[in-house]
């Protein structure tokens, strides 16, 4: 029986952030491309907001000054692989493409010069680069007097506690519950954001809502402003609530998160690019310090991918691409290549504080500075997958997953020759 | 093995044990297209890995929600953990209805074949009483199928028939030996759209394929997804078995237009029925392919005829779940790509709502209108005339919900192919 083939000039594995962005960036170069990925990514678990350096330790104002800092202090970061000029490159393009994907008028907002900071589900107040519209009203600067909104069915969002942190970090804030009619007894924030898209409900919520406010109060609500046209639901609910209101990012699933990966998905398909949901990488061909082919697990037999290029945006320890075995091996899952930053034998692998620095938490695929996979010439890596960031430390797994997208696919972008056999 | 045996708690036990990768992490909610429409099912997560800690093998079932999943698959599809939800809860829906017992109807419509010999010769007589409203509300009440629910209409003829005749005629023979290919054709095919069997066969032949057609019957997927599981294994090995006997060497392959049934010999009939070792259907499994799915293989390896002549038309496509659970992408996009002229818009929309016979149930034909509204919707907004999807039942509820004809890609690459002039087309299409 012959084996299932099919041929691209790159193949991408994972549909994150990095992923995406590597298959939109090549796509849009002319490259036949095929994204791979087990499931969907970690758009929808994350805030959606751009966090490119939060905190290097303490907390970061400026990112761009501060990532001249961490390049120069650690070699061995993403950063200091890819420079700042492309992080600002792929801000850039990022901020670009936003307005032109399927949700009308939807944009990001900032840059590199300045950290917004926005309040988060417990109130804490969390710095970012890039942001979208629906939370730029949310930034503690811009907010004295504010009333956080929760409604008993969603029960994973407490307004009382938002309000009290905020209320500690200096912010006049308290919080209210509107019950509004449901027909279930719980409901997470895409059953409201769902709500939200349909108008008359909404009505509904602001007339309920607007009884409990107080003027001068701008509004903070759970990240739930609609899946459709979430700058139409922003503007009609400010209307309608004759005030500023922001969205505050929450639990899974992530509305702003789902909105991002739509946005990315339609930037792929638009530039031609194709999407495989569903495929997980479950073997590669090699040719000495080449890979020649990967491929899937598909219905009925395996599928195989071949191409001059591959990404592998895979992401970390947490999408189970990386993992620290039960002998205490540490392995790269889906290619099988090598890694850097594992602790060396007998030395500490994990410190008793959680939240301290972790030494397995700087693991990643071992690459050169042009992302290049050691041992493996033709994978460049991307995101979650690359050594030496801590990024739910510094608050720059958005940043990295961006910039290194965007970087892997200049770097096989330039040596691509899309080809003729495969219009 | 077609009993609840050894075999079959061991296959239980490893979509069970996928359960332990669920990080609760709501994606497969989010992609859920009924619990998104109503709220008598739950989602995904809570109807699976939620309930799974639940459920004890030889106790009363604890369900009745997981019935409302329609089995449409799409949450094992985005699982980034890879975790069997739609499989786990198939089974609950079978121990479920098990125990609550199956209605009289779940027995009838889940059987493709007997309405299709019953109606195939009296088709005129059939098509007019399944579109006369008295009978309908008459079967709605008696039997509990909606009574507005999309009902195909019966060809009047049977697609093996005119197989049988071709192969007899004389063949055009090829100067080297063709490669062969097994034709899976299913139900749908046979009784109700005979001439997307007669493309298949004419696109096949034009690429140069010697095309065989076995007597062959239902693939058991529509008693699988109502839960009659027994049943389901009965056919399914049965038709394994009579496309096996074909396969007579390495290279030849079996190709199928109906997506939902191709998925159901390649995985679904292996993983739901616990029929993983059952050697026909194993050996079937690993050769079965959609048919855009093989023709954009061919494409690749350079061996597709691209002789197409433009269509100066637009059209939207939708790829069923079903088709999406292959887990090959959208083969169909780059397929209509390939014909010049024809502007093809991809929409995105999650399910039509049908889900085989989910939507015909009278219980269950709102949520599935509902569910079906986003795709009705984008179809409406693309502004396109017609509406290619790779799922016969897909169609049909397509068709229902847009009143725009509904046909398969395939379709397209016939017309382009420049076979309608003087081979099949024929149809009845809408």
């Amino acid at each position: 029986m012959r084996r299932s083939e099919l041929h691209f000039d790159a193949v991408v594995i994972g549909a994150g952030t990095a992923g995406l962005v590597a298959g939109t960036r090549l796509a849009q170069g002319g490259a036949q491309v095929c994204v791979l990925a087990k499931g969907v990514g970690s758009t929808h678990l994350a805030p959606a907001t751009i966090d490119v350096l939060g905190y290097a330790p303490d907390r970061v104002p400026a990112p761009r000054p501060a990532l001249e800092q961490l390049i120069a202090a650690r070699p061995d970061h993403p950063y200091a692989l890819l420079g700042t000029d492309v992080v600002g490159e792929a801000l850039s393009w990022f901020a670009e493409i936003v307005p032109r994907g399927p949700l009308p008028g939807y944009v990001y907002g900032g840059s590199l010069e300045h950290n917004q900071l926005l309040p988060t589900a417990v109130g804490a107040l969390r710095p970012s680069a890039l942001v979208p519209e629906t939370m730029a009203n949310g930034e503690a600067s811009r907010l004295e007097r504010v009333c956080i909104v929760g409604t008993p069915a969603l029960r994973d969002f407490h307004p009382s506690l938002c309000a009290a942190n905020l209320e500690r970090a200096g912010i006049e804030a308290r919080a209210v519950s509107v019950d509004v009619k449901l027909d279930r007894a719980d409901m997470n924030t895409l059953g409201l954001a769902r709500r939200f898209d349909d108008e008359k409900w909404r009505r509904q919520f602001c007339s309920e809502l607007s009884l409990t406010l107080r003027a001068e109060e701008a509004v903070g609500l759970p990240a739930m402003l609609g899946l459709r046209d979430p700058h139409e639901v922003l503007a009609d609910v400010e209307h309608r609530l004759g005030r500023r209101v922001f969205e505050i990012p929450t639990l899974p699933p992530s509305v702003p998160g789902m909105r991002l990966y739509e946005i990315l998905r339609s930037a792929l398909r638009a530039a031609g690019g194709r999407l495989v949901l569903g495929a997980e990488v479950v073997s590669c061909d090699r040719e000495g310090d080449r890979v020649t082919a990967v491929s899937t697990h598909a219905a009925g037999r395996d599928l195989t991918y071949l191409a001059p290029w591959f990404v592998l945006a895979s992401g970390g320890f947490a999408s189970g691409a990386i993992e620290l075995d039960s002998h205490w091996v540490t392995h790269e899952r889906v290619l099988g290549l090598p890694l850097r930053g594992v602790p060396a034998e007998g030395e500490p692998r994990f410190t008793g504080s959680y939240f301290d620095e972790q030494p397995m938490a700087r693991v990643g695929v071992a690459v050169d500075s042009d992302l290049r996979s050691e041992g493996a010439e033709n994978v460049l890596v991307a995101g979650a997958a690359l050594p030496g960031a801590i990024p739910w430390r510094e608050g720059s797994g958005e940043g990295i997953a961006l910039a290194s997208g965007y970087r892997a696919a200049q770097v096989a972008g330039a040596q691509v020759t899309p080809t003729a056999a495969t219009v | 093995m077609s009993g609840p045996d050894d075999g079959e708690l061991f296959v239980a036990e490893l979509l069970r044990g996928s359960l332990d990768h669920c990080v609760k992490c709501t994606i497969c909610e989010t992609a859920c297209p009924v619990s998104n429409a109503t709220p008598l099912f739950p989602g995904p997560k809570y109807a699976g890995p939620q309930s799974e800690r639940y459920r004890v093998a030889d106790e009363p079932t604890v369900d009745a929600s997981v019935d409302y999943c329609s089995g449409c698959g799409i949450c094992s599809q985005v699982c980034p953990q890879g975790v069997k939800i739609a499989e786990i809860n198939a089974q609950a829906r079978h121990k479920l209805k098990r125990q609550k017992g199956f209605p009289l109807r779940d027995r009838v419509i889940t059987r493709p074949t007997w309405l299709g010999r019953a109606g195939t010769p009296t088709a005129p007589i059939a098509n007019f009483t399944l579109r006369f409203k008295p009978f309908r509300i008459l079967g709605e009440k008696v039997l509990g199928v909606h009574r507005d629910a999309p009902a195909p209409a019966f060809a009047g003829r049977r697609f093996s028939k005119w197989a049988r005749k071709r192969a007899a005629g004389a063949r055009v023979s090829a100067d080297s030996p063709a490669r062969k290919v097994v034709y899976f054709h299913g139900c749908g095919t046979e009784y109700y759209e005979p001439w997307e069997g007669e493309k298949v066969v004419e696109i096949l032949e034009h690429n140069g394929f010697e095309v065989v057609v076995p007597k062959q019957d239902c693939c058991g997927l529509p008693l699988q997804s109502s839960g009659l599981f027994e049943e389901g294994r009965k056919v399914v090995i049965r038709l394994a078995k009579a496309l096996r006997q074909h396969v007579t060497d390495e290279d030849t392959i079996i190709v199928g237009n109906a997506t939902s049934c191709t998925l159901m010999l390649k995985r679904e009939a292996r993983e739901i029925l616990s029929l993983q070792d059952d050697p026909d259907l194993k050996f079937v499994s690993e050769r079965t392919y959609d048919i855009c799915e093989l023709l954009l293989e061919l494409h690749h390896r350079g061996e597709l005829k691209t002789d197409f002549s433009p269509i100066n038309e637009s059209v939207a496509y939708h790829a069923p779940c079903q088709q999406q659970g292959h887990w090959v992408g959208k083969p169909a996009l780059d397929l209509l790509a390939l014909v010049p002229g024809l502007d093809v818009r991809e929409m995105n929309a999650r399910c039509c709502g049908i889900a085989g016979t989910y939507g015909l149930k009278v219980e269950k034909y709102d949520i599935a209108m509902a569910v079906g509204r986003d795709l009705f919707d984008q179809v409406a907004a693309s502004g396109a005339p017609a509406v290619a999807c790779d799922s016969e039942t897909c169609r049909w509820q397509i068709h229902h919900g847009t009143q725009l004809p509904s046909v398969h890609p395939i379709d397209y690459l016939h017309r382009a192919y420049g076979l309608a002039q003087n081979g099949a087309g024929r149809n009845g299409s809408g």
